[in-house]
């Protein structure tokens, strides 16, 4: 008797199916974007650009951010000290060699994610917990290197001249939020590179059980660090266009309570097993935040945010997605 | 040349200073060594139990230790419901790491910025006799209000450990940190006995909160600072050791003042992170851990 | 037993903290052989098999796995060697459908690269283990026996020249534990050796050419299940003095 085997004929109707149900997607968001970009010309103002400009920023840092969180199941609270790693870079780039913007970001991303890389390296091989843990101490310590780091001006921060208008893209305004857009669609098809692939479906495996997956082959330490890595590397990315939206730099904005927080929230409001949750989670509190700093406080704003998160994780822990399925599910 | 009045004040502060980490430690090597509860939150209720003080010495001259320790019965029974709903929604379900570390970060995050809303971002201070004299023995000068925070850190320890070793309770909290189930087995209710040791670790948590705001004045954001000192003991110290928070928060408070000392006070925050990263890179059991 | 062992240790000793689980294991399994292991709760059976797929580090001995010195390496390679188990109490992937769950061992311990092929071996696998109907199911949705029909699925799927069941059979009914060793059967006609760790004595017996006995720690017997069953040292261990 011999171990199974699958025939030629069962593979072959496999392949078809899986080739069709890669390109539906992709051909709808790439509409979708293009909608939401012909409707931001429209408007044309500073003011919507940068509006968009920040709610893009928050799709990339929340689907980075899933990519550990969501599919591996580690919790990295220092979302905030990547961002700023890139943002950093960016203005040693601006004060020394002065490269253009997208020459910067892969900089920013590779320094972010060679940061993943090491606090990974020591802490991986850990529960999940010490390396949440370690990720709460890191925002501090990053902060504290860059507070005492004079050339990139310490506490006090540092300006950044940005541009009023470029070739081709007309405002600067407009640029930085194409370039922010091309990152957000960028961070998109990653994740869901990523979800589909056979590297998602390790951490999917490792997330349920990790001595489980060991023993059925998977290299769960190798997993976790590339996983690391790349959600680092994003978000590190994700920071560096960020000197010449804000103008002025300093530790305070850079590592950010509302980055820290709304880089967990958005995805576990949104759903963490899909790429799709991020992305719903980012835009629906990213654009309620930009509509309601003109009305509260960005403190209220917030407290609202985190009390929204807790709110979810108790009652709704697999967020929106997670709701819409279980309505589908109760219909069926 | 060694300057022996530097280094000794530097010592001797650290020691001090470890002393009040005890106290801020405490319910974290209850909570998260023995319990296995990551609560991120304890700082921001060592902050809330600092703004209690502060309130009450403001607006009614209590001294500050007094109205925490008032506080304290009240933080038991908070802490216990809260335990109470952490259980209900995910410890029951066996799903506790990635959303109970959310819930905790959710709930750091909601009081800290609740604090900022209410207290706004000004330093704040209380008033006291024992505020500002000190005694000096040489060249050394030990602050009283520093003073009280060693005496009273090391006092909330020794009370959780003879807690621990003399009561039914405290003996069945060291029970569920070893084996929840042979607890089950005398009879003991696992989740009951970890709902009042959390209780208790948010009782110390305020109390911190007082001694804190005696030997520095606060803003709501400091709390952030704390996380990482916290943990840092708690793994140096190997997790479940009270001994071993001890002597770990004795080494963070001396490390750290020697830090501030011969580097700068910009740098202090930075070393309870190296620490910890130490730790759990070469020995994550801790100084003491199994 | 001839042949070179497929799987065999020296010496392999375990300790956690003052307490010695095992206390140097010498253990030997050929190609496609059927051995039993048993012993009382507690004998350290389950550690011995932690070391031996990586789950746990041993603090003294050697493991060999075909020739290849294993006793450092990685679960994850051992298992990409060909080392399979399943566990005591079932493990599946909550969050993955069954027929994922026999898709991981198949595209990483088998190390499968074509999607396609990978789903319908899995429904291969599936259909031997019988749980084909349940292929698209949740985890949660499945009786204790279909769980460990899942376990073994899974240990199949890695294509393994050795599988290690961990008591497979442990709460099932009778007619359960006869289906869960037709299927241990199979399984080893088809090549795999398989180490069978079981409480059930009519299992062991049925199943075994050979059984070791494992007492606080120290091998104390071996050979076939006559011999052991009668050795005196077996039968004090099992009804006491």
């Amino acid at each position: 008797m011999t171990l199974p085997h699958a025939s030629d004929s069962a593979v072959g109707e496999n392949r078809a199916r899986l080739r069709a149900r890669a390109l539906l997607p992709l051909a709808g968001m790439a509409i979708v974007l293009a909608l939401v970009f012909f409707a931001l010309d429209w408007v044309g103002t500073d003011y919507a650009y940068l509006a968009a400009y920040t709610v893009l920023q928050y799709v990339v840092l929340a689907t980075a951010w899933n990519i550990l969180g969501g599919y591996a199941g580690y919790v990295n609270f220092a979302s905030a000290a990547f961002f700023a790693v890139g943002v950093y870079t960016s203005v040693i780039v601006y004060k020394t060699v002065k490269l253009p913007l997208i020459a910067t970001m892969p900089l920013a991303a590779v320094a972010a994610g060679l940061l993943g890389l090491g606090v990974g390296y020591l802490t991986l091989r850990l529960r999940g917990t010490f390396f949440s843990i370690a990720t709460l101490a890191l925002s501090v310590v990053m902060s504290t290197l860059v507070v005492n780091w004079a050339y990139v001006g310490g506490s006090r921060g540092v300006y950044v001249l940005r541009p009023q208008t470029i070739d081709f893209f007309g405002p600067y305004t407009r640029y930085l939020c194409i370039v922010m857009l091309i990152m957000a669609i960028l961070s998109i098809v990653i994740a869901r590179a990523v979800e589909r692939s056979w590297f998602g479906r390790g951490l999917a495996a490792l997330k349920d059980d990790e001595i489980a997956a060991e023993c059925a082959g998977v290299p769960s330490l190798r997993l976790k660090l590339a996983a690391t890595a790349l959600s680092g590397a994003l978000m590190g990315a994700a920071g560096a266009p960020f000197p010449f939206f804000v103008t002025y730099v300093d530790p305070a904005t850079a590592f950010g309570l509302s980055i820290a927080v709304n880089t967990i929230a958005m995805p576990l409001i949104g759903g963490t097993s899909t790429w799709i949750g991020p992305v719903i989670g980012a835009v629906l509190l990213g654009s309620l935040q930009q509509i309601a700093t003109v009305t509260i406080s960005s403190a209220l704003n917030l407290l609202i945010v985190g009390v929204l998160m807790v709110i979810f994780i108790t009652l709704a822990p697999n967020g929106i997605v997670g709701l819409v399925q279980k309505i589908r599910e109760r219909r069926a | 040349m060694l300057n022996w009045d530097l280094l000794s004040n530097a010592l001797v502060s650290g020691v001090l200073l470890g002393g009040f980490y005890c106290a801020v430690a405490v319910g974290i090597t209850i909570a998260f060594g023995m319990l296995d509860i990551v609560n991120i939150a304890h700082p921001a209720f060592i902050m809330m139990g600092a703004f209690i003080a502060y309130f009450f010495n403001t607006s009614y001259g209590v001294d500050p230790l007094l109205a925490c320790v008032i506080a304290a019965p009240f933080a038991y029974i908070g802490g216990r419901l809260m335990y109470r709903l952490y259980y209900l929604a995910f410890e029951r379900h066996g799903e506790e790491s990635l959303q109970g570390l959310a819930f905790f970060f959710g709930l750091l995050f909601i009081i800290e910025v609740g604090l900022l809303l209410i207290f706004g971002v000004d330093y704040r201070f209380v008033e006291a006799r024992y505020i500002g004299p000190g005694i000096e023995i040489g060249f050394v000068s030990i602050p009283w209000r520093m003073l009280i925070g060693l005496i009273v850190g090391l006092a909330m320890v020794g009370g959780v450990a003879l807690f621990n070793a003399k009561t039914f309770t405290g003996r069945a909290i060291l029970a569920v940190s070893q084996d929840p189930g042979a607890l089950r087995l005398v009879g003991g209710d696992p989740v009951h006995v970890k709902e009042i040791a959390f209780g208790i670790s948010i009782a110390t948590a305020i109390i911190a909160g007082a001694l804190l705001i005696i030997i520095q004045p606060v803003e709501p954001s400091i709390g952030r600072d704390f996380i990482g000192r916290v943990f840092a003991i708690c793994v140096l110290g190997g997790m479940t050791s009270l001994p071993g928070t001890v002597i770990a928060a004795m080494l963070l408070g001396i490390a750290e003042a020697l830090t501030t000392t011969y580097l700068g006070p910009s740098w202090a925050p930075a070393v309870s992170f190296g620490i910890l990263l130490l730790t759990l890179g070469v020995r994550p059991s801790g100084i003491l851990g199994r | 037993m001839s042949g070179a062992s497929v799987l065999s240790s020296r010496g392999v000793v375990k300790r956690f903290g003052g307490f010695t689980a095992l206390s140097g294991i010498d253990f030997d399994l050929g190609p496609n052989e059927r051995v039993g292991l048993i012993g009382p709760n507690g004998s350290g059976k389950s550690t011995f098999v932690n070391c031996l797929t990586g789950a746990l580090p041993c603090d003294a001995g050697k493991i060999d796995f075909g020739g290849t010195d294993i006793t450092d390496m990685a679960a994850w390679r051992r298992a990409r060697l060909g080392l399979a188990r399943s566990f005591q109490i079932p493990r599946p992937f909550r969050g993955l459908t069954v027929r994922r769950n026999i898709e991981v061992p198949l595209a990483f311990a088998a190390g499968l690269s074509d999607q396609a092929q990978i789903e319908a071996e899995a429904e291969e696998v599936l259909v031997r283990v019988g749980l084909a109907a349940k292929s698209r199911k949740a985890p949660r949705s499945l009786s204790q026996v279909e769980l460990r029909k899942l376990e073994l699925g899974r240990a199949l799927a890695a294509r393994p020249k050795v599988l290690i069941a961990d008591e497979a059979m442990a709460g099932l009914s009778d007619s359960e534990v006869d289906e869960i060793l037709v299927l241990l059967m199979q399984l080893n006609d088809s090549g795999i050796a398989i180490v069978l760790i079981e409480h059930i004595m009519r299992a062991v017996v049925r199943f075994s050419q050979r059984v070791i006995v494992l007492v606080a720690g120290a091998k104390i017997a071996e050979g076939t299940s006559q011999d052991v069953m009668s050795h005196p040292e077996v039968v004090r261990a099992y009804l006491g003095q």
